[in-house]
């Protein structure tokens, strides 16, 4: 049986697709996903479709709830390397993707994850508590 | 309209959603389809596959090379003996749907085509046909 693994690394959870998931697929990322974040206390979430060809209303809709799912749990998820004709297509569709953050890829994905999960305490502090 | 080629292929369980949307992606290229064309067309093609096997019980996809003289296109006939649709008004609804869909299947895929067509009998069963031009 495929399976799609889901990396650790500090508080967040990785996944890249690199299969063309079939519907039971994508159902068993999904609740192995929400699995993963409740056991480990994952902060953030980063799922890679780069590798994707195409995002049909059903694998859109698992990566909705999944986003759904791990903010009702704690953790915000990001969707990352989208390709371009997947995005035309998808919003022709209909689907939007309405609460799912993105970013252009990987490294933007990391960075975005860790500003809002509150990892950046590598950055210089920068008058934290001063208004302008 | 003359049919260059055709394929046909199964339509059973969620696997063979898969199969047909890297059939449908193969045989776009073949005709020359731009990627954002490619990519509208197999999308369309999963969500009516997908239609086929959940709600028609399973049937065939056949593919279907053709060409109008001036032009070349790729047409895609979905086929199952279901329970047919009694209401196409209300199928073809966005967010309409009769199961734990989004109920963007039939009136997404028929924004990403160029030609649509669904037939139903109650009892007898759906055909959809879908047709992208170069």
């Amino acid at each position: 049986m495929d399976r799609i693994p889901i990396l650790k690394l500090r508080d967040l959870l990785l996944v890249t697709i690199q299969v063309d998931m079939h519907d039971r697929l994508a159902m068993q990322l999904q609740d192995e996903l929400t699995a993963r974040i409740s056991e480990t206390g994952a902060r953030g979430v980063l799922i890679d479709i780069s590798s994707l060809d195409i995002v049909d209303s059903f694998i859109g809709r698992m990566i909705a709830n999944t986003a759904a799912m791990a903010r009702v749990l704690d953790a915000e998820t990001v969707l990352v390397g989208m390709q371009p004709a997947v995005a035309i297509t998808l919003v022709e569709l209909g689907l939007t993707l309405p609460g799912v953050r993105t970013a252009l890829n990987v490294e933007k994905g990391m960075a975005l994850l860790e500003s809002a999960t509150g990892q950046a305490e590598d950055l210089p502090d920068t008058d934290a508590g001063h208004t302008e | 309209m003359p049919v260059t080629r055709s394929e046909a292929l199964e339509l059973r369980s969620a696997a063979d959603v898969v199969s047909v949307r890297q059939a449908v992606r193969t045989w776009a290229i073949e005709a020359g389809f731009s990627l954002v064309d490619q990519t509208k067309m197999v999308t369309a093609a999963s969500e009516i596959a997908r239609n086929t096997i959940n709600y028609g019980g399973g049937g065939m996809a056949t593919l279907e090379l053709i060409n109008d003289g001036s032009r070349r296109g790729l047409r895609v006939v979905f086929e199952d003996k279901g329970p047919g649709i009694s209401d196409i008004q209300q199928a073809m609804t966005d967010h309409y749907t009769t199961g734990n869909g989004l109920g963007l299947g039939l009136g997404g895929a028929k924004r990403l085509v160029n030609e649509f067509h669904l037939s139903s009998r109650v009892g007898e069963g759906t055909r959809v046909v879908i047709t992208r031009w170069k």
